[in-house]
């Protein structure tokens, strides 16, 4: 961005007035996000390391890292979030060059379904899909009457439910940042790649992908930390078979009364989404 | 340059994405006019006795102005902190700018309910118990990263040099500021607006760790509807919600145009 082309007849402010300004301009927002989000994940973090009594323990973490059953807690919370993400990045992606290409009443309409389902509480949209999901259910009767299948097969409360649940729901927030990213991409560097000989998947590989990338990855680090903390999903489309951290950290603070075991499994859900911010942010710095 | 037949799937998935994507919603505004308790598809007849249930609901009301408050609050508080925050990392007149940018959008990668219990404790821990007030700090943190990020990405591709330009074809700073600045920034004022107030209207793994048993925000009665006796009324609760947000989307569209607005969500 150029500054001052045209600031001939402007008075400018002199530079430390400016940032001084600009210091009160963040100042509310670092402070709400100081104090109601930095101290708070640090009192957590002591907590999880404190026993009943107050005093030291690295108990919570062993527990929850050192048995078999919580392992798999873990696991089921990454498995989640892994399958949830890469369906909906495979659905999304393509997609996301169609909805660009899309113009006037259709692109509208297509835009409105991605828009719509955000204003459907979580809770109704996941008991929706119980009402579709159940034996006598709506995609049971459909496939029985075209005779895919004869008798109903079992979804609800299975793992198909769970991440059929799970990519309808956080489908959005993958294509949204990709479809940002695509229609602003100009067609003008895939013709010139085509023009000096790349074929198809040259130019897509070498160009569109790599000007695509900034979507991805940010559509990617949203589903995926969304989905390997989901709470509700979980809790209505598969309940008690399938354990997840975010679930655990429910139990032990609303039933079981044991806040330094859930400060633990919160804290290792929370060193999962840093994880997941660093990696994007250190991606999208990578030169195009 | 695509083939024709990475063209045509594209458009299969596309269209397949706006039908799963409707699906459940279509189940949702069905199940909300049905005649017998039961959600029994397809209908055996059309009824709206559902719709006039909603406001007997055991508590309903007071949830659901608790809910409007918080999210029409927490989304007007940051969309003033955001913005003025956006500008000043937009225009890179801070040290490390890039840095605070992150730090603000941060929460939206956390997980919500690992934030609701670390409030919790904390809240404790600083002895500020008044319900309503937590629950408002707290939902701050929910819709402020919704806000900074949009309102980040739009003012970056903003040229302020044009308000300058203004102000030299005689705008006053204010005037320049709203006739300019305003109008180029709608979509992603919008944007950020409607994400928050759903972030937060639609908000249970925060809030839940917040309320007590006289103050519940709706989603958290919601659930306790659909775990004690599941009705069409939540149908049609939800079915009244989502023919609001169609009418503010079809008027976003008329008025700034619904790509302008998912071209900002990046």
């Amino acid at each position: 961005m150029t500054e001052a082309v045209l600031s001939a007849p402007v008075v400018k402010p002199a530079p430390d007035r400016e940032r001084l300004a600009a210091l009160g301009f963040v100042a509310p927002s670092v402070l709400i996000i100081a104090v109601v989000f930095v101290l708070p994940l640090a009192l957590l973090l002591g907590v999880s390391v404190l026993d009943s009594k107050g005093g030291p323990t690295t108990a919570h973490y062993v527990r929850l890292l050192g048995t078999p059953y919580y392992l798999g807690v873990i696991w089921n919370s990454l498995r989640l979030g892994l399958l949830t993400t890469l369906i909906a990045f495979v659905i999304s992606y393509p997609a996301a060059f169609a909805l660009a290409r899309a113009r006037g009443p259709l692109r509208s309409a297509l835009l409105a379904t991605l828009f719509l389902p955000l204003a459907a509480s979580v809770i109704v949209k996941a008991f929706a899909w119980t009402i579709l999901l159940r034996s006598d259910g709506l995609i049971n009767t459909v496939l029985i009457a075209l005779g895919i299948i004869e008798d109903p097969i079992r979804m609800i409360f299975t793992q198909t439910a769970l991440i059929i649940g799970a990519v309808n729901i956080f489908l959005p927030f993958m294509v949204l940042p990709i479809y940002a990213v695509v229609a602003q991409l100009d067609g003008r560097y895939a013709e010139a790649a085509a023009t000096l000989g790349a074929s198809p998947a040259v130019v897509f590989l070498r160009v569109i992908l790599p000007l695509t990338l900034p979507g991805i990855i940010a559509g990617v680090a949203l589903v995926f930390s969304l989905s390997v903390s989901a709470y509700v999903v979980p809790t209505l489309l598969i309940g008690e078979k399938y354990p997840t951290l975010a679930t655990t950290i429910a139990k032990a603070y609303l039933l079981a009364r044991d806040p330094g075991f859930g400060a633990a499994a919160g804290v290792v859900l929370l060193a999962i989404a840093v994880v997941v911010v660093a990696l994007s942010t250190l991606l999208s710095r990578e030169p195009k | 340059m695509m083939t024709r037949a990475a063209i045509v799937v594209c458009w299969v998935l596309a269209i397949g994405l706006a039908l799963f994507l409707v699906l459940p919603l279509a189940v949702i505004a069905a199940a909300s006019f049905s005649p017998t308790p039961v959600f029994d598809l397809p209908l055996s007849g059309a009824s709206l006795r559902w719709y006039g249930r909603i406001g007997r609901l055991d508590g309903f009301w007071p949830s659901l102005f608790l809910s409007l408050q918080i999210a029409l609050l927490s989304t007007a508080l940051s969309l003033v902190a955001g913005t003025l925050a956006a500008i000043a990392i937009a225009r890179g007149k801070l040290p490390g700018a890039t840095a605070l940018g992150t730090l603000l959008v941060s929460p939206l990668m956390m997980p919500g309910l690992v934030l609701g219990i670390a409030l919790l404790q904390y809240f404790r821990m600083i002895g500020f118990t008044a319900t309503w007030s937590a629950l408002l700090v707290a939902h701050l943190v929910v819709t402020l990263p919704y806000v900074a990020r949009t309102m980040i990405a739009g003012l970056s591709r903003f040229d302020f040099t044009l308000i300058e330009a203004a102000r030299t074809l005689g705008c006053t700073y204010a005037g320049s500021v709203i006739r300019v600045m305003v109008p180029a920034l709608a979509p992603s004022f919008l944007i950020s607006g409607l994400f928050s107030l759903l972030a937060s209207f639609d908000n249970y793994p925060v809030s839940i760790f917040l309320t007590d048993v006289r103050s519940k925000t709706l989603p958290i009665r919601m659930l306790q509807y659909i775990e004690e006796a599941p009705d069409p009324t939540l149908a049609a609760l939800s079915t009244l919600i989502l023919a609001g947000t169609l009418v503010l989307l079809l008027i976003s569209d008329r008025l700034v145009g619904l790509h302008r607005m998912a071209g900002t969500a990046d």
